[in-house]
């Protein structure tokens, strides 16, 4: 499917976890998980409800800090880091209860993805002076690119809030892109999604990744996309993982099928 | 402010220069002209990124230029076809132009057809060569590419997606372009020898009849047939380079053709690409063009929702604009046609105009505009009036691709609602004994693209195009079409029966939604009407009326005098007609069931196929003729979860009131 050229020399790791454990209090959410993600692949996490999954991306970009284990990314041990600095390195991702601002348009939302670009002070953007204007346009101009990408120029002055759900899903993704980042981290991009609106997403996750050579992680419930669309795939489950590998060997793996079908323990 | 009643006239910039005769006028030498009298004025502007991009005609000629020299080092010859397809673009326009600089013919395709679909005309054209706007219309290309033998170049303009596509003789529109430039280096006289050798008589464009019946046929043009309609029609209009169009109906329809290109290669007027389908409406108030065209739905859904936001404003808000609209509705169209109205009335319609209409023709995006047409199909008298009471100079043409799209206009001050205008300048017509409408002129075809017995049928020794329209032409010269002349019949007495002109008129009320007419053959006209449920349910509810469901809504006392009145008055419109007071309706009833496709009452496309119905129906139809006065009738439906079933009922039936005859 998202067979990359840049894959066929060594595999090139841009991010590795080495025995993470998080708990909250004494609910124990992720348990002494480790694997890594490939530059310019489709890395995606799975697992039935509860298995950790959202934790997992909370954790790299941020969010949460782990009790115990490393996190390397491109090659140095992260220390206690923030979400601005997950952002700063190239981080951006989308939320699985949409996190738009409602009552701005699209382009606004857009804009708000290029934050981390804006270098202008205060009184040139005050006065809308030199350096602030041509930035606005510059930033504009990346913003409007990535539009054009989505198929989304006609709700470029729509407010959010009067969208339905699936174009939501499409800015939300449009502001993450906005970003410029290197690697974008997708939870559930495609809930609630009729096929069509699906079918669209894929093509927006491959497309990204193929022309922009983006690397991502990505959460996803359906099956079918996940097996159609991912390089490799890591399973868990009451937080621990218990599988890790290409679509096909996971699809076989036989403790994966009970997580999923479930056992008489 | 009304823009129309003295349109205000601007020279006509464009004169052939002196040593260019009549048959060497080519839309290629008029770009040339455009690039040099009016080399900075915008000849496109396409919105990309958000903001709009203009091409003047200077760089338009450099583009074109180069478009056409990468053609030809690409082995694209005089006497070829070259395929497009897509969306309005101006690089698509810009590729009419190079194909033609070459000695070549653009064929523009449906870009929403679907791959199996294109096989026939690529085919039939011979086409080896293809231009499209992006990787949907590549796909279909390479989809069917095996089943086309000659294509052997396919150039794409827009790259996305394409990157990983490693077919050799894909090409990108940039890739063409600098070839074009390299080739232009080595062949400095190339492109103007090229050109020069264009005639007008040479074709121009071949473009694709819709194909309701059978295969289409490609409808061959020469530079002089659009050339000639293009200035003919500019001048009727008093079109000129400042005008603003907005091109956003497929390239491949004639009349597209005829606006976005022959119009404005003849004017030098600016064509003006949306950013893309969904935002046709946004992009037109921002471009405010002068100049619009669109099919009678596009007006309608327009007006409704104008009419939705109406009834959520508030009451003050719905109190003006209600007064408002009176005072449109009775002098507007008047003003606009500047025929004499009273004093304060023209005062009270320049206070609404000030803070009414020209705010609403804003919120529309026609405050500029200072023609529009539509055509297509017949519009309903209150829509076509509710534009020109408004101050929308809204008009109608008549054409078809054989004739393009030029055959009659409607005068500026003669606008009738129920007729597509007086011949236009160039074009003669005359009607068969049939009724059928023939043209001769300026704009009809060259013929059928390779077919010549189907060029034989339709056209006449004298040069007369049979358009397969019967119509009727009045007193004042204006035609009016009533049907296709197939559908037309003859009563007992011998009279024209025209159904579907009697059944458009009945549409036009809100209450009816379908009628059937009857009388080919007979010596009196029946009618079955379907009422418009949630519309006459509405109308019932205000006047209290109580009814359990559609059939006993549609038996109402109240309902069947009401639609007898709408019935009074077609009967009236018909009298007044010398041609048709003999087919006023004598009787009619009221269905008890809609009719639906799923019971093969009706085609997808929601035509009545009345033939079908009077089988169906036969006990109701006899009984029209018959006299009697109800008739109980049983009815196989067909439900929606796919059960049969049937409902009977007592149909009413009435005698529905005529007029004496004008004659």
């Amino acid at each position: 499917m998202s067979a990359n050229p840049v894959q066929l020399t060594e595999p090139n790791t841009v991010l590795r976890l080495e025995n993470i454990s998080l708990s909250f209090g004494g609910v124990k959410a992720l348990t002494d998980i480790s694997f890594d993600v490939h530059e310019h692949e489709i890395r995606s996490i799975i697992g039935p409800n509860g298995a950790g999954k959202s934790s997992m991306l909370n954790v790299i970009n941020g969010v949460y800090h782990p009790q115990a284990g490393n996190i390397y990314f491109r090659g140095e041990m992260r220390k206690r880091m923030d979400t601005a600095e997950a952002a700063r390195q190239g981080i951006a991702r989308t939320f699985q209860n949409i996190a738009l601002f409602k009552g701005m348009t699209v382009l606004d939302n857009i804009m708000t993805g290029r934050n981390t670009h804006m270098k202008s002070g205060f009184i040139s953007n005050a006065l809308w002076i030199g350096k602030a204007r041509n930035e606005e346009e510059l930033n504009r101009h990346k913003v409007e690119e990535v539009i054009d990408f989505l198929e989304i120029q006609h709700i470029r002055k729509t407010p959010v809030g009067k969208l339905p759900y699936g174009l939501q899903k499409r800015v939300e993704l449009a502001r993450a892109l906005a970003a410029e980042p290197s690697m974008l981290l997708l939870d559930e991009p495609m809930a609630g999604m009729n096929v069509e609106e699906k079918q669209d997403m894929c093509r927006f996750i491959l497309e990204v990744n193929q022309q922009y050579g983006v690397t991502i992680v990505l959460i996803e419930h359906d099956m079918g996309v996940v097996m159609d669309i991912s390089d490799r795939v890591v399973v868990l489950d009451y937080g621990k993982k218990i599988g890790d590998g290409l679509p096909n060997e996971v699809k076989n793996n036989p403790e994966v099928i009970s997580a999923y079908l479930g056992t008489s323990h | 402010m009304i823009n129309s009643v003295q349109p205000c006239y601007q020279t006509y910039p464009f004169k052939p220069p002196m040593n260019t005769s009549v048959n060497m006028l080519t839309f290629p030498r008029l770009l040339l002209e455009h690039a040099k009298t009016i080399p900075k004025r915008p000849a496109y502007r396409e919105k990309y990124l958000g903001i709009w991009q203009v091409t003047s005609w200077e760089s338009n000629l450099e583009q074109i230029k180069q478009l056409a020299c990468g053609l030809a080092s690409a082995g694209f010859k005089r006497g070829m076809n070259l395929a497009i397809i897509g969306d309005n673009r101006p690089q698509l326009y810009q590729a009419m132009v190079a194909a033609q600089c070459l000695g070549g013919v653009p064929v523009p395709l449906y870009q929403d057809a679907v791959a199996a679909e294109m096989v026939h005309v690529l085919n039939d054209a011979s086409i080896s060569f293809a231009i499209v706007e992006d990787q949907e219309q590549v796909d279909k290309l390479l989809e069917i590419k095996d089943q086309v033998p000659n294509l052997k170049v396919i150039i794409y303009e827009d790259p996305k997606g394409l990157k990983d596509y490693v077919q050799s003789f894909l090409h990108s529109y940039k890739q063409i372009q600098t070839a074009g430039e390299i080739f232009l280096e080595e062949h400095p006289e190339f492109f103007i020898t090229e050109l020069e050798v264009g005639r007008a008589d040479d074709l121009s464009v071949i473009l694709y009849t819709s194909g309701t019946t059978g295969k289409p046929k490609g409808v061959a043009h020469t530079h002089q047939n659009f050339i000639r309609a293009g200035q003919n029609s500019s001048k009727f209009d008093n079109l000129n380079y400042k005008d603003d169009i907005l091109a956003y109906l497929p390239m491949a329809w004639v009349g597209d053709h005829l606006f976005s290109f022959a119009q404005a290669m003849v004017t030098g007027l600016t064509v003006n690409c949306p950013e893309s389908k969904e935002t046709v409406m946004a992009d037109m108030r921002e471009i405010g063009p002068s100049y619009y065209f669109a099919p009678p739905r596009i007006f309608e859904s327009l007006l409704t929702q104008v009419t939705i936001r109406m009834e959520d404003a508030g009451a003050l808000k719905r109190k003006l604009f209600e007064l408002a609209m009176n005072v449109a509705k009775r002098v507007g169209s008047d003003i606009l046609d500047g025929h004499e109205v009273s004093f304060l009335d023209r005062v009270s319609y320049s206070i609404f105009n000030l803070t009414i209409y020209a705010p609403l023709r804003n919120a529309l995006g026609m405050s500029k505009i200072r023609v529009a047409y539509t055509a297509g199909e017949a519009i309903g008298p209150d829509l076509f009036r509710f534009y020109r009471s408004i101050g929308v100079n809204l008009k109608q043409f008549y054409g078809q691709t054989e004739t393009c799209a030029y055959v009659c206009l409607q005068p500026d001050g003669q606008v009738k609602y129920d007729s597509v205008g007086v011949a236009a300048p160039g074009i003669e017509i005359k009607l068969a004994p049939s009724g059928e409408v023939l043209v001769r002129g300026v704009s009809v075809m060259q013929g059928y693209f390779q077919k010549p017995e189907a060029t034989a049928e339709s056209m006449d020794s004298e040069g007369y195009f049979h358009t397969g329209d019967a119509g009727i032409i009045d007193k004042d010269g204006h035609l009016r079409i009533i049907d296709r002349a197939k559908d037309v019949g003859k009563m007992a007495n011998g009279k024209l029966f025209a159904p579907k002109y009697i059944e458009n008129k009945l549409k036009f009320f809100p209450f009816i939604k379908e009628a059937v007419v009857f009388g080919d053959g007979k010596d009196a006209i029946m009618t079955f009407i379907n009422i418009d449920f949630d519309a006459i349910a509405n109308w019932a509810e205000r006047r209290h009326i109580a009814f359990a469901g559609y059939i006993d809504l549609a038996s109402k006392v109240e309902v069947y005098k009401m639609i007898g009145e709408c019935i009074h008055k077609v009967n009236i419109d018909l009298a007044a007609d010398e041609m048709l007071s003999h087919a006023q309706i004598a009787r009619f009833l009221v269905l008890h069931k809609e009719l639906d496709p799923d019971d093969d009452e009706l085609t997808r496309t929601r035509k009545v196929r009345r033939g079908f119905i009077a089988e169906k129906y036969a006990p109701l139809l006899d009984a029209l003729y018959a006299g009697l006065s109800e008739q109980y009738i049983e009815t196989k439906v067909k439900f929606e979860d796919g059960r049969d079933g049937s409902i009977s009922a007592t149909v009413q039936i009435q005698d529905a009131t005529t007029v004496k005859g004008a004659v």
